[in-house]
């Protein structure tokens, strides 16, 4: 994005390196995509395992209608992002829940009506803003310029107290998310885990959608934790690679996004889906390795 | 009345009947899903077009058929799981942002413009011409649509059935599917990639709520998007400041969740 006015890129890696963090908006995108990253991994880790990937996709959709009706009010991106996340999270939980895909086509409908309202909104609010037509690519396909550090001490704040919460509730969470009906036999809370995690996932997908904006969140939400899961079974190690998995993507991103026109939503989806690539034909290509770690 | 009403006028009824036919379909079949990832292509489609430096409806139409094609040729074996498809479009629309930015520095003035009314629609922006293709592209599509509309509802009813009965179920489904990816096209063009599926989804699935008769479900579920489209135009019309695609999508969001009022149902996991 600043090939034109930035350094160009070199063969010293030494030297290409030391150049991304000469800019003050430089080191801030990568402390806060370092924040972002890390607690979008751990939750979206849990996510993929209690499939709940589609909760975590309609989050972010409503990221978008949050993030422009602050702007519109007045308020920071910031406040939005979290608020309409965090309350369509609890709005979630507070629904019955029909378990299992036998969910009928007409519920299908109302889901797409849905979603298509939340985003027909997040427009009006953008019409009525006015002047927002460049802000409205940022906040829908993700950003990295002009994170202050206010925003970069919100983000890491946020990441610590999800990451925290996890950390806390993680050996019940596994339980009740591997299988539901003997933790609850066995006296786990599983519905209050439900709805506390579903709020951590509301702030983990405001954090992302906030490097990658609202409709790409799944690319640090999803495919580290699914890539981690494909390549091994062991809870462990599986919850560490897809942080790894989850930081490459995120540097990675803001690396070539740096050094390239291109902008920084094209750069992590594209490596994202790589990286997913790349774990399923290696799993596939060296069955013994999963099954040994399984 | 000003021309650019007239136009949409002309457009929007076209695109919002087909779109109410097709949805009515797709509800029945259980395809709102199919209609959701075309969206997504829909999207990196047009700008693909536009970055190539040709008419957005190339890549738009182009896209969406192919794509339809390819989910009813492919669809039957095995359902990829939520993951894999949310990685493969997340990836598509992050390819749209590619095509979008090198759009955008070769015609550096206009910077969002393309993007929204990609993402949105731009149904107040049609000339004349646009207008009438878009007209006649809707137009062809409901009379397609209630040509196959008789064989199409026996396969999708009982499909099993149909098939003894000799009726060429999988080229039923996969015309039909090309026939959506021309609605995805169409509905794109009045309220844009990211709000179609609502076009679709909403007046079909009230439709669906209110009667279990299939030619009744038929044309009410075109009545429904063709009021949704001229009630939301006029809205809009008269309300400057409220965007078109905002208004269409209220009204349709709206008389779903009327016929929602007596019985709630559940919202999540699909």
């Amino acid at each position: 994005m600043l090939a034109d006015n930035g350094a160009p890129l070199t063969w010293n890696l030494a030297r290409d390196v030391t150049q991304l963090f000469e800019f003050h908006f430089m080191v801030n995108a990568f402390r806060a995509g370092t924040a972002v990253a890390v607690v979008a991994a751990a939750v979206g880790w849990f996510m993929v395992l209690r499939r709940q990937t589609f909760a975590g996709h309609t989050l972010g959709i409503v990221a978008f209608p949050g993030a422009s009706a602050a702007i519109w009010l007045g308020l920071s991106a910031t406040v939005g992002f979290f608020g309409f996340c965090i309350a369509t999270a609890l709005v979630i939980a507070a629904l019955p829940r029909t378990t299992g895909s036998g969910s009928s086509s007409e519920e299908a409908a109302l889901i797409g009506t849905v979603q298509a309202f939340a985003l027909a909104s997040g427009f009006l609010f953008v019409s009525l803003y006015g002047g927002f037509l460049n802000g409205l690519t940022s906040v829908l396909f993700g950003s990295f310029l002009g994170i202050t550090d206010a925003q970069v001490l919100t983000l890491v704040a946020v990441a610590v107290g999800a990451v925290a919460v996890l950390a806390a509730v993680r050996r019940p969470l596994l339980f009740s998310s591997v299988d539901p009906d003997v933790a609850s036999a066995r006296g786990v809370p599983s519905r209050v885990l439900s709805t506390m995690f579903l709020v951590v996932l509301g702030a983990a997908v405001a954090e992302a959608s906030q490097i990658t904006g609202a409709l790409l969140v799944f690319a640090l939400l999803v495919v580290p934790a699914a890539s981690a899961q494909v390549i091994t079974a062991r809870p462990g190690v599986s919850f560490l690679l897809a942080t790894v998995f989850g930081l490459v993507i995120t540097w990675a991103g803001l690396a070539c996004a740096y050094y390239s026109p291109y902008p920084v939503g094209f750069w992590t989806t594209t490596i994202a889906f790589a990286t997913y690539i790349a774990a399923r034909v290696g799993a596939a290509a060296v069955p013994r390795f999963a099954r040994a770690s399984a | 009345m000003s021309a650019y009403m007239q136009h949409a006028l002309v457009a929007g009824t076209a695109i919002a009947a087909a779109c109410g036919l097709v949805g009515y379909f797709v509800v029945l079949r259980s395809q709102v899903f199919s209609t959701d990832a075309l969206s997504h292509v829909a999207f990196s489609g047009s700008l693909a077009a536009l970055a190539a430096g040709i008419d957005p409806r190339v890549g738009l139409f182009g896209g969406s058929i192919i794509v339809a094609v390819a989910i009813g040729t492919l669809g039957d074996r095995g359902r990829p799981d939520d993951v894999v498809i949310g990685t493969v479009f997340t990836w598509i629309l992050g390819l749209g942002v590619l095509f979008l930015s090198i759009y955008t520095s070769a015609h550096g003035a206009d910077n969002g413009a393309a993007n929204v009314n990609v993402l949105f629609g731009s149904i107040f922006g049609l000339n004349r011409s646009e207008a009438v293709l878009a007209a006649v592209v809707g137009v062809g599509l409901c009379i397609a649509v209630l040509g196959i509309a008789r064989p199409l509802l026996f396969a999708s009813v009982d499909e099993a059935v149909a098939a003894a009965r000799g009726l060429p179920v999988r080229a039923l489904g996969i015309a039909f599917l090309a026939l959506v990816g021309v609605g995805a096209a169409e509905a794109t063009q009045a309220v844009g990639a990211l709000l179609l599926v609502g076009l679709v989804a909403a007046p079909a699935g009230a439709a669906h709520r209110l009667t279990g008769r299939p030619w009744i479900g038929l044309a009410l579920s075109a009545a429904i998007a063709v009021g949704s489209m001229w009630s939301g135009l006029l809205v809009s019309y008269v309300f400057g400041s409220i965007p078109a695609s905002f208004s269409i999508m209220a009204v349709a969001t709206a008389v779903f969740a009327i016929t929602h009022v007596p019985r709630r149902r559940a919202l999540v996991s699909r």
